[in-house]
């Protein structure tokens, strides 16, 4: 707790905590203190000297940027002498400046032209001649930015937020003095390290690092900020697009939770393919074999009548449909309502399915909430974090600047559980290497550590949670040794690894697919739960298990029902009170049986069984496993009708496609993998006939008898408030701030920062049993190599999005595979040359990348390439509990192509 | 014969003037003539008066020879070594004895009490000097505290230019809390014409080693770094020789002398940067970062090195702290002055008979100094200025000679001690130049960190540029007055708060000369060539041999041959000197104003 005091600054009092930043609590308390390099996320640096104030009982100045508040403390803020040395420090560096205002793209957003507006140092109050030799050349290099030397007043914001906020350290100063520059690499920008996240464009206080752009940009202030959510991955960092004449120009960071100002390159630069001239415009019809244009009438009349046809014909579980975790929680609560109450059958699902459905079972059945259960945030002041399965780095970026900065400034230790040398194994206290899929055996071996020393949490077991006894009965019996044996992890690291997070006040784990995709993925989720309940880390701040969601809004998806087991909120299909409030709502009769998943749906397709579909924004032709099975599947519809922005690998198979409008040009609401409900802002309209995917929804289910209307989305909020327990206080015009985060029942509660204080969701926490199941298909002598896939930082999924932004491609551009050197040479395959990789479903031909990034024996393919789709190799062996396929192990054999 | 050791003087400003081949002659000529154990030559380090080198001082004789060529070393073997007959022309304006030279009777030898005259290349001469005597009874009888105050009582403060009381900033880092500590000598000397610490570094380093081990045992610190700027590489060879050998005796390493006390040392070498001398940029650097200072405070007492607390002292400042063990903080607080004790090393460069390496006690006037030891300027000039303190620093005019050399009475007129470098300049220097000189130099060196430094020190200089190239206004002095005061006031560092202080002081001194070059357009010394007055002939003296005729490039001088005299047309000369190089009979000379 810090002590509140009072400081006064030019003779106001002014109340602040102990020991905080000085210039901030005058420029919050409307003392207006000029300075350049300060900023608020960042350590204080004192170069500019504009905040120079005097102090009673110091001689001379002192930066107030660099002084904490004491009790006490007087301090001069204005007078004569303070003025006249910041305007004069001003004027020097208007002398050392570039002064290009008139053709400036930062015209109107630059804090050093704001200051010499405002002490008025016209041309002829400005008396000192250039220093300044000649003109630098800008480095053009990189594909996302510019940095023009003749604009910086090097106030190193850019240098300390690729190191302090980024953890990146890729910008450094080279040379002194007046030739100082800001460098990254050693022959330009290009030459480093720098993925493009734009830091140091969003801090940047003058236009000397700024967005690239290909055509010259509108002026700042002919330029309208809209603030949404971002599309890509489930961080949800809040975002501005900048409209100039109904297009987008320009896309920075918000200063909001949960990312305050921060990006990865894909949120910033990564959204060019909003305004790509091959968005869908019009309905399409395939008539004669081809895709047609048709009318929004005659394409959702066919789609109406299709769909009642193979109902009255087949029956409503004929019918499957595929929801988004791209679209916002109004169109999936329309889409699963239509699907329900409209077609009438619960075959509806999305693509959780393919990367947290184990989340979604596991923790549910330990926890009773499938969720994560603690914030972004708090992983920041976490004492020891466990990051299993996760390339956070590059899935995450914005959460993973927190876990390095939880380990540099919080002095947190970091244990990295995964089989790649990922990024964040440099940050790392520990790194365990374990192989693909046998984490149950390691975390039991942890636990066996952790009981045998004694080091669990007796109290917390004894009052929270039930099934102890029948866990430590397997975990006994499960040294550490045998957990080696089988996952390859050294006993010493297992011990090592187990006393660290045991011991730690705030221990949080941190996971993702390489936990999730496995036919025992449930299990690995329950083990993790496990770990977390027997050492008591879960249901305080900083702790949890906290599973990173993919999608922007894979969690609303699942939250709003869009699964085939349950309706919004998690209210169990086949509970008959559950059927009775929503039968009510609604105003339908439901079906009472579970339905199928995606897998499963392709099955059936194949087989016949489901003989129509409809697909909202999704990609299974991309993304779904064994993709030989899926185009089959696909093939055998009588009936696909397929609602989209762009005209994917999907859609070029559909009866239907119909045009979508994308998230920058709707409104609505994502909630982030926090639980975070945060609003959706429409800045753009939709090209040529694309419309809303609600507004399709309701045309549809109308057309098909089911009347759906609603005035705008925050109405369909309203009627979700209404049947969702966790998003009953939910209503758009409560969300601007902050979002919220559920649980929030009532329109007066305020969100739930982390789950299961005092009482899990499901009262006690339960211990599961969990045995170790080696994967379904290991390597052997015909497919003797380990195959896992996964995602890349510059691209997202199927690759939809991020292939078609230009930016996002000068990064990466072409398929890969991930593979060891001497595995290269055993096979004669060059680093860069192609390779052909087979498995038992299929084969594609891609480049070699080299790298000892994986284990020899070990590739890893990045599934964003159609050309060179991973999933045409992946297992669709699935989970007998969450079914989700196992799409990080399969048996492969490397090729070389002649 | 009795037996005699030759003290080689191997320091910097020998060894370029070819002492080692001096050395190298001497030591083929006592194995030639047989002498065996008879003739010992030792190398030391620097001896002092440098402009006068090579340097050989003849033991117990304690005669000096000056100047001596490789040429001399045969004389030297037979007639003295061998015959034990002085070599009178080589002997220092005839001082049989170095005693008696007045370069070194007016001096005090503490710190430099070694250097000349033992081998620094060997701890055993070292150790038969009293070395680490002081140390030895420091661990075995004196607690931390005991040593804190016999440093405060000494009174001696800082010697690398801020003149900190040294004691009291041993205490500071000895209370603060944290651990593990550090002990930093600053041996990154990067003024321009100061050579102290390198003399001290390659004469006597275990003088430096002694001091920093007793300030690690009183503030309680295990490590300790030596911060040595690259182009030193002697003082760099000497200072590793000398911490092996220093580890093998026993004076540095896990256990000294078995009293459980352990300090180790680790070199760090510098990368020629002038700020990296500034402590928090000299840390910064040590911990692989870029050489920039930051805020203070903290201070490194309470926050230097990994953020430990740190006690960072000069090269001169911890060879003074042997001085006051050895000797007693009693003895030593009785030279110097009554708020600035001991002696001090200053480096006499410029335009000065004797330029070297001499020791004072605080309180000699700068009279003394330039004139008693440093002989005054060469013949035919005038004393016009004294720089001292390097580019912090400032010019005193010959009216201030009798001005007390310690912290405070320069502080007064404009200067500051600085870490010693005195350069000395008569009539031929124009001020105006000088003040460019040291602002190329600090704006050169400026790490660009704050604005003041990096835009305000530039501007400065470009002012006196034109200045001196006859673009100056009245203005502009105004503007360096009013620069000069922000830059001041408003720079995060020493480097940028002191840079102004050369154009300060020649504005209160020499404003004379400013005036001159703005409103007569005229460099009264010569100097800027821009407003050098233009050659002229003595009609007296020239003979009309058509020298200077013959290469002026102007056809500014012209005559008839055999018929002087000769004249030079002030319009067409481009002031280039040709003629003055060219003529044999001295005729043509500056027409040098006041």
């Amino acid at each position: 707790m810090t002590d509140r005091i009072t400081i006064a600054i030019d003779g106001r009092c002014v109340d602040t905590d102990a020991g905080e930043n000085v210039l901030a609590v005058a420029r919050r308390n409307g003392f207006d203190i000029p300075g350049l390099c300060y900023h608020p996320r960042l350590t204080p640096t004192a170069g500019c000297r504009l905040c120079l104030v005097k102090i009673e009982g110091r001689a001379g100045t002192t930066t107030a940027c660099t002084l904490q508040a004491a009790a006490g403390m007087k301090l001069i803020a204005f007078d004569d002498e303070l003025e006249a040395d910041r305007r004069s420090l001003i004027e020097l560096l208007l002398a050392e400046h570039n002064c290009d205002c008139l053709v400036c793209e930062s015209a109107g957003a630059c804090e050093l032209q704001d200051l010499a507006y405002r002490y008025g140092l016209d041309r002829r109050a400005r008396r000192y001649p250039s220093p300044v030799r000649e003109l630098p050349e800008e480095d053009a290099s990189s594909p996302v930015l510019v940095y023009d030397p003749s604009k910086c007043i090097l106030c190193e914001r850019c240098v300390k937020a690729c190191d302090e906020i980024e953890g990146k350290g890729i910008l450094s100063y080279a040379y002194r003095g007046l030739s100082a520059v800001v460098t990254a690499g050693s022959h330009g920008w290009a030459t480093s390290d720098c993925d493009g996240c734009g830091e140091c464009v969003q801090l940047c206080p003058t236009g000397a690092i700024r967005e690239k752009h290909d055509t010259r940009p509108p002026r700042r202030w002919e330029m309208e900020r809209v603030q949404t959510t971002c599309s890509y991955c489930g961080v949800g960092c809040q975002l501005d697009l900048w409209v100039h004449d109904g297009r987008i120009v320009n896309v920075t960071g918000s200063n909001a939770v949960p990312n305050f100002g921060s990006t990865c390159v894909k949120g910033r630069f990564g959204h060019t393919y909003i305004q790509k001239d091959d968005r869908l415009t019009q309905p399409l019809i395939r008539r004669g074999g081809e895709l047609v244009p048709a009318t929004w009438d005659e394409a959702l009349d066919v789609v109406a009548d299709r769909l009642k046809t193979i109902v009255a014909e087949h029956g409503a579980d004929a019918i499957a449909g595929l929801s988004s975790a791209t679209c916002t929680n109004e169109e999936n609560y329309l889409f699963q309502k239509l699907m329900r109450a409209c077609i009438g059958t619960n075959n509806v699902d999305h693509c959780a399915r393919l990367c947290h459905a184990s989340t979604v079972a596991g923790l549910a059945a330990a926890f009773g909430s499938g969720a994560m259960t603690n914030s972004i945030a708090e992983i920041e002041y976490a004492d020891c974090i466990l990051v299993t399965g996760s390339n956070t780095t590059e899935t995450h970026p914005v959460i993973a600047n927190l876990i390095k900065r939880a380990v540099r400034y919080g002095g947190a230790k970091l244990i990295v559980v995964d089989p790649r040398r990922i990024d964040l194994v440099k940050h790392a206290s520990l790194w365990l290497r374990q192989r693909n899929g046998t984490d149950v055996a390691w975390i039991n071996g942890m636990m066996n550590v952790i009981l045998a020393e004694g080091l669990h949490d007796k109290a917390f077991i004894g009052e929270r949670t039930e099934g102890f006894e029948d866990l430590r009965a397997i975990v006994e019996g499960f040294s550490a040794a045998r957990a080696g044996e089988i996952s390859g992890v050294p006993v010493e690291q297992l011990v090592e690894a187990a006393r660290m997070y045991a011991m730690a006040d705030k221990a949080a784990i941190v996971y993702a697919m390489g936990i999730t995709q496995h036919t025992h993925g449930t299990d690995n989720v329950l083990s993790l739960a496990n770990l977390a309940m027997l050492t008591g880390s879960i249901g305080k701040a900083s702790s949890g298990v906290n599973p990173l969601r993919g999608q922007n809004n894979v969690q609303g998806a699942c939250d709003l029902g869009a699964l085939p087991n349950v309706c919004p909120g998690y209210q169990k299909v086949g509970d008959m009170a559950v059927q009775a409030r929503f039968e009510e709502a609604w105003g339908r009769p439901l079906p009472p049986d579970v339905g199928l998943t995606v897998v499963e749906m392709m099955h059936a397709a194949a087989d016949g069984k489901v003989k129509g579909m409809l697909i909202m924004g999704e990609n299974p032709m991309i993304s779904d496993p064994n993709l030989n099975h899926v185009e089959e599947a696909l093939g055998a519809l009588d009936f696909l009708v397929v609602q989209d922005i762009f005209l994917t690998e999907t859609a070029q198979l559909a009866d239907v496609v119909l045009p979508a409008a994308s998230f920058a040009e709707t409104n609505g609401t994502f909630t982030n993998t926090e639980r975070r409900v945060l609003l959706v802002n429409k800045a753009v309209e939709p090209p040529g006939e694309a419309r809303p995917d609600w507004r399709i929804l309701c045309d549809l289910s109308t057309r098909m008898g089911y009347p759906m209307q609603y005035p705008n989305t925050a109405a369909i909020m309203d009627e979700i408030a209404g049947v969702s327990p966790i998003y009953g206080g939910i209503r758009h015009d409560r969300l601007a701030e902050r979002g919220l985060q559920w649980p929030c029942p009532t329109d007066d509660h305020t969100g739930t920062v982390f789950l299961h204080e005092g009482r899990f969701s499901r009262g006690l926490g339960r211990f599961h049993v969990v045995e170790y199941t080696p994967s379904a298909e290991l390597p052997d002598d015909e497919y003797p190599f380990v195959l896992s896939t996964g995602r890349i930082l510059p691209h997202f999924h199927t690759g939809s999005m991020s292939r078609r932004s230009g930016a996002l491609n000068a990064y990466v551009s072409e398929a890969y595979a991930e593979i060891h050197p001497a595995d290269l040479e055993r096979i004669g395959v060059a680093p860069g040359e192609k390779v052909r990789v087979v498995t038992r479903r299929g084969e594609i031909v891609t480049s070699a990348l080299a790298t000892e990034r994986v284990e020899e024996g070990s590739i890893f393919i990045p599934f964003h390439f159609a050309e060179a789709a991973a999933n045409r190799l992946t297992n669709d062996a699935l989970d007998p509990k969450a079914k989700i396929p196992e799409l990080k192990v399969a048996a492969c054999r490397l090729e070389k192509v002649d | 014969m009795s037996r005699r050791e030759v003290l080689v003087c191997s320091g910097t400003a020998c060894r370029s003037a070819g002492a080692m081949e001096v050395h190298r002659r001497l030591s083929d000529l006592i194995v030639e003539y047989g002498l065996g154990d008879e003739a010992v030559l030792t190398e030391t380090g620097c001896a002092g008066p440098c402009s006068q080198g090579p340097l050989l001082r003849v033991m117990p004789d304690d005669v000096l020879y000056t100047q001596v060529r490789p040429e001399d070393a045969e004389e030297i073997v037979r007639d003295h070594l061998m015959g034990g007959r002085v070599v009178c022309r080589l002997l220092w304006e005839g001082h049989e004895s170095l005693s008696s030279i007045p370069f070194f009777s007016h001096q005090k030898k503490s710190v430099l009490a070694n250097s000349g005259v033992i081998d620094p290349d060997r701890i055993e001469a070292y150790e038969a000097n009293g070395g680490y005597e002081a140390l030895r009874r420091v661990l075995t009888a004196m607690s931390p505290e005991a040593i804190i105050e016999a440093v405060e009582a000494s009174g001696l403060r800082g010697r690398g230019g801020a003149g900190f009381p040294t004691g009291r900033k041993w205490r500071f880092t000895s209370d603060a809390p944290g651990e593990p500590k550090y002990v930093v000598c600053n041996a990154d000397e990067g003024d321009p014409g100061a050579f102290m610490d390198r003399a001290i570094l390659e004469g006597d380093p275990h003088a430096v080693i002694e001091g920093m081990t007793i300030a690690a045992r009183a503030i309680g610190a295990e490590r300790g770094f030596i911060y040595v700027r690259a182009e030193y590489p002697l003082a760099i060879q000497r200072l590793e020789a000398a911490v092996v050998q220093a580890c093998d005796r026993g004076w540095l390493g896990r256990d000294i002398q078995g009293t459980g006390f352990g300090f180790q040392i680790d070199l760090r070498i510098g990368a020629g940067a002038f700020v990296c001398g500034e402590e928090t940029a000299l840390l910064a650097s040590i911990e692989g970062r870029r050489g920039v200072p930051r805020s203070r405070p903290p201070f490194p007492a309470q926050s230097g090195l990994y953020g430990r607390p740190t006690l960072i002292n000069n090269v001169e400042t911890f060879a003074n702290v042997r001085t006051i063990f050895r000797d007693g903080p009693e003895a030593y607080s009785a030279i110097g002055t009554e708020s600035s004790k001991g002696t001090k090393v200053f480096a006499l460069a410029g335009q000065i008979r004797n330029t070297g390496l001499v020791e004072v006690p605080i309180g000699t006037t700068l009279r003394q100094l330039v004139f008693d030891i440093g002989g005054g300027v060469l013949e035919g000039r005038e004393l016009k200025a004294i720089q001292i303190g390097g580019p912090s620093g400032g010019c005193l005019p010959a009216e201030l000679l009798d001005v007390p050399i310690d912290y405070e009475s320069l502080g007064e007129h404009g200067a500051i001690m600085g870490s010693g470098g005195v350069i000395v300049l008569d009539d031929t220097a124009c001020m105006v130049n000088v003040a460019r000189y040291f602002l190329d130099f600090t704006a050169s060196e400026s790490c660009g960190k704050c604005v003041p430094c990096r835009v305000g020190i530039p501007t400065m200089r470009d002012i006196l540029v034109r200045i001196t190239e006859g673009e100056g206004t009245f203005e502009d002095l105004d503007r360096l007055e009013e620069l000069a005061e922000l830059v001041k006031s408003t720079s995060l560092c020493g480097l940028g708060q002191t840079a102004p202080n050369p154009v300060v002081s020649t504005l209160r001194y020499f404003k004379g000369e400013y005036v001159a070059h703005i409103e007569d357009r005229i460099c009264p010394s010569g100097v800027c060539q821009a407003l050098a007055p233009p050659y002229t002939i003595d009609p007296e003296a020239c003979k009309a041999c058509d020298q200077c005729a013959k290469v002026c490039p102007t056809d500014a001088a012209r005559g008839t041959p055999g018929e002087p005299p000769y004249v030079i047309d002030e319009a067409l000369c481009i002031r280039c000197g040709a003629c003055f190089k060219a003529c044999p009979f001295g005729a043509v000379a500056r027409v040098v104003r006041r």
